[in-house]
C-alpha cells in the first residue's frame, strides 16, 4: 500500500495545479490578515472563503485527477495488486496532496499570524472538509465513465452543499417555525458537511453568545464540547460513507 | 492454463460477451481474432480482472480469479493503447513497475535493451509517440518472465524494426512454453506467431481450432485468406 | 407585613428621637464578647451597651436567634466570628441611627416566603454602616427599607441555595425606599438579584462585583438620580434590569457573559435622561435591550462578541448612540420598528466595509447596522444554524443593495474607520 501510494503521490505531486492552489490560499490568508487589524475578524473572513474554496477545489481537482489517472489505474490493475489497495492509495494520495497544499496555504501562515484555538479549529475543519470532498469526488468519479459528467456531478455536489441545501433548510425552518425545530435543524445540519465544518469553526469563534438565544437545547449541546465532538464525528462519517460507497463501486467497476 | 466457462458480460444494453467458453493451454499461442466490437478486448480484460463478468467463471492455473489479484503475477499484459501517467519518465515507469511487483527474481530486460528504450529513459511519457509507448508496454509485459502473455494488438504502431524485435521475442518465449494470447488485425503476424485461433463474433466463439487445421479446411495458404474464406462461407449459410 | 413594618417604623422613629436627645456619654465603653470573656453572649452585650459603645466580638460561633439593635452602637468582629441564624432567624434587625456592623461572618438565616428574612435588616436606619462582613447562605443578605445615608462596603455575599418550589432565594443587597446610600466594593454571588433597588434615590453603586446571581445582577425600579460606576456584572441569569427610572448614570461598568433566551446584559425599560458611558459589554446573548427609553446617551462603550449588541424597540426615541465600538458581535442592532427616531453617529462598526476618500477618519457611505438575517434569526431562532453560510451572505448582500425589510434610515452616517482606543 505504502509503495503504491508513494508512486501515486509522485504522479500527483507533479501536478502544478496543487502548487497554484497552495499559493492561492497563502495569498488569500496573508492578504486577509494584512488588510484587517483584528486577527479574529480576519479568521472569520478566511473561514467564509475556505468554506467555499476548499470544497470546490478538493472535489474538482480530485475528480479531474481521478479521470486523468484512469490510465494509471489501468496500468496498476494489470499488475498483481489488490483493487482495494489501488483505491485507497489513490484516496490517500489525493487527500494527502490537497491537505499539504491547504496546510501550507492556510495552516502555516495562520499559525504564524494568529496562533489560537479559533485558528486551530479553522485549520482542522478545513482539513476534514478536504477529506470529505475528496471522498465525494471519488463517489462522483466512480459513478460514471464520462469525465465531463463526473465533473458535472462534482460541481453539483459542491453547489448543493454550499448553497442549495442551506436554502432548503431555511425554507424548512421557515415553514415549521411554529414547531420546536431545534433537534430537526440539528439533524438537517448533519446532512451537510459544509454546515458541519462551519459550525465546528463558529463554536470556537463567535457563535457561542448567540446560542443562548436559541434555547436550552442548543445551549447545552453547543455550549459544551459535545457540539464540537458531534460535528466532527458527523464529518468523519461524511468521509467514510462516500468512501465506502465508492470503494464498493470501484471494486465492481469495469476499467 | 486458462479456463473460461460460460462467461457473459453486458455493458448496458450491449451484450459484449455471450456465453464464451474457451481454454488456453500451456505451450500454445492463440490468435484471438474477430471483427471490431466482437469482444476481444473485453475477453482479455476479463482475464486480467479489469472487466468483471456478469456470469461464468475464469480460472487461471486452476484458480478462479474472481476477487483475486495475486494470479496476475503469472500474466504479462501489453495493452492495445499503452497509457501511462503523463508526468513520468520512461525510466521511472519501469522502476515503478519493478518496485510494484517487488519481485525477487531477475527481470527480463532483453526488450528494454533491444527496443532501444535505455536511450529514452529521461523522456516523459506525454512526449512519446504511440509507437514508443507500445515499446514501453511491450518491455513491461515481458519484464517479469510471466507464464502467460496477453498481447493486445502488439505490433500496431511499431516501426518495422521494433515489430521484428518483438516478434522474435515472442517466438523465443513461446518456445520456452509460455501461453500467448494475441489479438491483432495483422493476419500475417498471427500466422507467424500463433498456432491456434479463436474467432469471436458478436461476443461468442465462432471457431476455435488450430491454424493448420483451419487452413486445410478453407483450402488456403495464408491465415488471412483462410479466415476470409470461412467468413464468406458463413454468410452463404442460412443463419440459425 | 404591613403591620410589622408599621410597628417597627414606629419603634424606630422613637429610637431616632431618643438618640437625638439622649446625651451620649463622653467615655464610650468597649464591651468584649467571647467564649472566654465575662460577657459570653452578643445579646447580653447589646443589652448592656449604651449608645456610643462598641462591642468587640471574639472568634467563635454565636447562635443567638434574632438580635435587635435599637441604639447607636458599633459591633466589630475580630477574625470573623460566626453569627449563625440556624436556618430559622433573621440575624440583626437594626432600627437605630449610626449603627455599625463590621467584620462578622453571618451565616444561614431563616427562609420564608412571606417575610423578607435578612442577615442584616435595616428599618428606618440612618447612617447604618455595614462593613467588611461575610454573608454565607443568607436568605436576604442586607435588607434596608426607609433608610438613608447608609454605607455598605467591602462585604462578600454568597448563597448556594437554589430556587426551589417552596422557598425562593432572596436578594443579596435589597434596598427599598432609601436615600443617599453608598454601596461599594461588595461581591455578591448566587442570590436571586445581586443588588435590588426600589424607590432608591441619590445613591451610588461603585466597584461592586455581582456574579452568577439567579436572576439579575442589578435590578432597579423607580430609582432616580443614582450613579452606577465601575461595577462588574457577570454570568447573572438574566443580566441587569433597570426600569421606570430617570436620570441615572452608568459609567465604566462591565457586563459580561449573560447568556440565555430571555437574558439581557442590560435591559432598559422606560428609562429616560440617563447616560451609559465607557461600559463594556462582552459575551452576552443581548448586550442592551431598550424599550420605551428616551433621551439616553449611550457613548464610548465597547460592545464585543455579543449575540446582539443592541435590540432597540420602536418605542425608543431621542436616544444618542455615539462613539461606541461594535466588534465581533453576531448582530449589531435589531429593531422591530420601521423608522428610527434615534441618532446613531460616529460609532466604529467592524462590519463596515466602506471607504474614506477624504481621510477624515469616517466612512463616506453610511453603515446600516440592521441585518436581514438578524431579523430572521429573531423570529426563527433555529435559523442561527446558518450563520456565516454563503446563503446568509447572499441574503444580506441582496438586502444591502435593495433594502426591502430592514429600516433604510436606521444608519450611521458617520461611521468611524478605526476602533476607538479604550485602553
Amino acid at each position: 500500500m505504502i509503495r503504491i501510494t508513494k508512486h501515486v503521490l509522485y504522479d500527483i505531486l507533479r501536478n502544478r495545479f496543487v502548487i497554484l492552489y497552495a499559493l492561492f490560499l497563502m495569498v488569500i490568508t496573508l492578504s486577509l490578515f494584512s488588510l484587517d487589524s483584528d486577527p479574529g475578524k480576519a479568521v472569520l473572513s478566511l473561514m467564509n472563503i475556505i468554506l467555499m474554496v476548499v470544497p470546490l477545489v478538493s472535489i474538482i481537482f480530485t475528480t479531474i485527477y481521478f479521470f486523468n489517472s484512469y490510465e494509471f489505474i489501468e496500468l496498476l490493475l494489470s499488475q498483481p495488486i489488490d483493487r482495494k489497495v489501488i483505491f485507497f492509495s489513490e484516496y490517500i494520495a489525493a487527500s494527502f496532496t490537497l491537505s499539504v497544499a491547504y496546510l501550507l496555504g492556510v495552516g502555516v501562515p495562520i499559525f504564524m499570524l494568529s496562533p489560537d484555538w479559533g485558528s486551530l479549529y479553522l485549520v482542522f475543519a478545513g482539513l476534514l472538509l478536504t477529506w470529505v470532498f475528496v471522498s465525494l469526488a471519488f463517489a462522483a468519479s466512480v459513478s460514471t465513465r464520462d469525465k465531463a459528467r463526473g465533473i458535472g456531478i462534482a460541481l453539483l455536489f459542491w453547489f448543493y452543499f454550499g448553497l442549495i441545501y442551506d436554502g432548503f433548510m431555511l425554507y424548512i425552518i421557515y415553514s415549521f417555525s411554529d414547531y420546536p425545530m431545534e433537534k430537526v435543524t440539528l439533524a438537517l445540519v448533519s446532512f451537510n458537511p459544509v454546515d458541519l465544518a462551519r459550525i465546528v469553526i463558529l463554536l470556537k469563534l463567535d457563535i457561542s453568545a448567540l446560542m443562548g438565544y436559541t434555547g436550552a437545547f442548543y445551549k447545552s449541546f453547543f455550549g459544551t464540547s459535545l457540539g464540537t465532538v458531534f460535528s466532527a464525528s458527523m464529518l468523519v462519517l461524511w468521509i467514510v460513507l462516500p468512501l465506502i460507497y465508492s470503494l464498493r463501486k470501484f471494486l465492481s467497476k469495469d476499467i | 492454463m486458462i479456463e473460461i466457462r460460460d462467461v457473459c458480460k453486458r455493458f448496458g444494453n450491449l451484450e459484449v460477451l455471450r456465453m464464451i467458453s474457451a481454454s488456453f493451454t500451456d505451450g500454445n499461442s492463440y490468435a484471438i481474432v474477430g471483427p471490431n466490437g466482437s469482444g476481444k478486448t473485453t475477453l482479455i480484460k476479463s482475464i486480467l480482472g479489469m472487466v468483471l463478468p456478469d456470469k461464468g467463471s475464469i480460472e487461471v492455473s486452476g484458480q478462479v480469479i474472481k476477487g483475486q489479484w495475486a494470479y496476475r503475477e503469472q500474466i504479462g499484459y501489453m495493452p492495445q493503447i499503452g497509457r501511462y501517467p503523463d508526468n513520468m519518465r520512461i525510466g521511472h515507469v519501469l522502476d515503478m513497475i519493478r518496485d510494484l511487483r517487488h519481485t525477487r527474481s531477475e527481470t527480463d530486460e532483453e526488450l528494454v535493451a533491444d527496443l532501444g528504450l535505455k536511450a529514452l529513459f529521461d523522456k516523459r511519457m506525454h512526449t512519446l509517440s504511440g509507437g514508443t509507448r507500445q515499446k514501453v508496454s511491450a518491455a513491461i509485459a515481458f519484464l517479469f518472465d510471466p507464464k502467460i502473455m496477453i498481447l493486445d494488438e502488439p505490433t500496431a504502431g511499431l516501426d518495422p524494426l521494433a515489430a521484428e524485435v518483438l516478434k522474435a521475442k515472442i517466438l523465443k518465449e513461446k518456445s520456452r512454453g509460455k501461453i500467448f494470447l494475441i489479438t491483432s488485425h495483422m493476419m500475417s503476424d498471427l500466422d507467424e506467431l500463433t498456432s491456434e485461433i479463436v474467432y469471436l463474433q458478436e461476443g461468442a466463439v465462432r471457431y476455435a481450432a488450430s491454424i493448420p487445421a483451419i487452413k486445410v479446411e478453407a483450402g488456403r495458404e495464408k491465415l488471412g485468406q483462410a479466415i476470409a474464406e470461412m467468413m464468406r462461407r458463413d454468410f452463404k449459410r442460412p443463419s440459425p | 407585613m404591613t403591620d410589622f413594618n408599621f410597628t417597627s417604623r414606629f419603634i424606630a422613629n422613637g429610637v431616632i428621637f431618643c438618640a437625638l436627645f439622649y446625651p451620649i456619654s463622653a467615655s464610650a465603653r468597649s464591651i468584649r464578647v467571647g467564649l472566654e470573656e465575662k460577657v459570653r453572649s452578643l445579646r447580653a452585650a447589646i443589652e448592656m451597651a449604651d449608645p456610643g459603645d462598641s462591642i468587640l466580638v471574639e472568634p467563635g460561633t454565636y447562635k443567638e436567634g434574632n438580635l435587635i439593635v435599637q441604639k447607636m452602637i458599633t459591633i466589630i468582629g475580630e477574625h470573623l466570628p460566626v453569627i449563625d441564624g440556624e436556618g430559622k432567624y433573621e440575624i440583626f434587625t437594626v432600627a437605630a441611627s449610626g449603627v455599625t456592623i463590621q467584620g462578622l461572618k453571618l451565616v444561614n438565616t431563616g427562609r420564608a416566603s412571606i417575610h423578607d428574612i435578612a442577615a442584616i435588616k435595616g428599618l428606618d436606619a440612618v447612617g447604618l454602616s455595614i462593613l467588611d462582613n461575610q454573608f454565607v447562605d443568607a436568605f436576604f443578605g442586607i435588607h434596608l427599607s426607609n433608610s438613608s445615608d447608609c454605607i455598605i462596603r467591602g462585604n462578600t455575599l454568597t448563597s448556594t441555595v437554589k430556587d426551589t418550589a417552596g422557598v425562593q432565594s432572596g436578594n443579596g443587597i435589597h434596598l427599598w425606599k432609601c436615600n443617599r446610600v453608598t454601596i461599594s466594593k461588595n461581591t455578591i454571588e448566587g442570590h436571586r438579584d445581586g443588588i435590588y433597588f426600589e424607590f432608591v434615590t441619590k445613591s451610588r453603586v461603585v466597584e461592586n462585583i455581582s456574579r452568577r446571581n439567579l436572576r439579575y445582577g442589578l435590578h432597579f425600579m423607580f430609582s432616580h438620580d443614582d450613579d452606577y460606576l465601575y461595577n462588574i456584572f457577570t454570568g447573572n441569569g438574566s443580566g441587569v434590569a433597570v426600569m421606570y427610572t430617570r436620570n441615572v448614570k452608568m459609567t465604566g461598568n462591565r457586563f459580561l457573559d449573560s447568556k440565555g433566551a430571555a437574558s439581557y446584559a442590560l435591559l432598559l425599560k422606560d428609562i429616560g435622561d440617563s447616560r451609559i458611558e465607557q461600559c463594556r459589554f462582552e459575551g452576552n446573548t443581548v448586550a442592551i435591550y431598550m424599550e420605551g427609553s428616551s433621551r439616553m446617551i449611550i457613548q464610548d462603550n465597547e460592545f464585543r462578541e455579543n449575540g446582539w449588541a443592541m435590540k432597540v424597540q420602536a418605542s425608543c426615541d431621542g436616544n444618542l448612540l455615539k462613539r461606541n465600538n461594535f466588534v465581533r458581535n453576531t448582530f449589531d442592532i435589531s429593531t422591530n420598528g420601521s423608522i428610527s427616531l434615534n441618532t446613531i453617529t460616529s460609532n466604529y462598526w467592524d462590519k463596515y466595509d466602506g471607504y474614506d476618500l477624504n481621510r477624515d477618519g469616517h466612512g463616506d457611505v453610511p453603515f446600516h447596522p440592521v441585518s436581514l438575517y438578524g431579523m430572521i434569526v429573531e423570529k426563527m431562532p433555529t435559523a442561527v444554524m446558518l450563520w456565516r453560510s454563503f446563503l446568509v451572505f447572499l441574503i444580506d448582500r441582496a438586502e444591502k443593495v435593495v433594502p426591502a425589510v430592514t429600516p433604510a434610515n436606521l444608519k450611521d452616517d458617520f461611521p468611524a474607520m478605526k476602533a476607538y482606543d479604550r485602553d
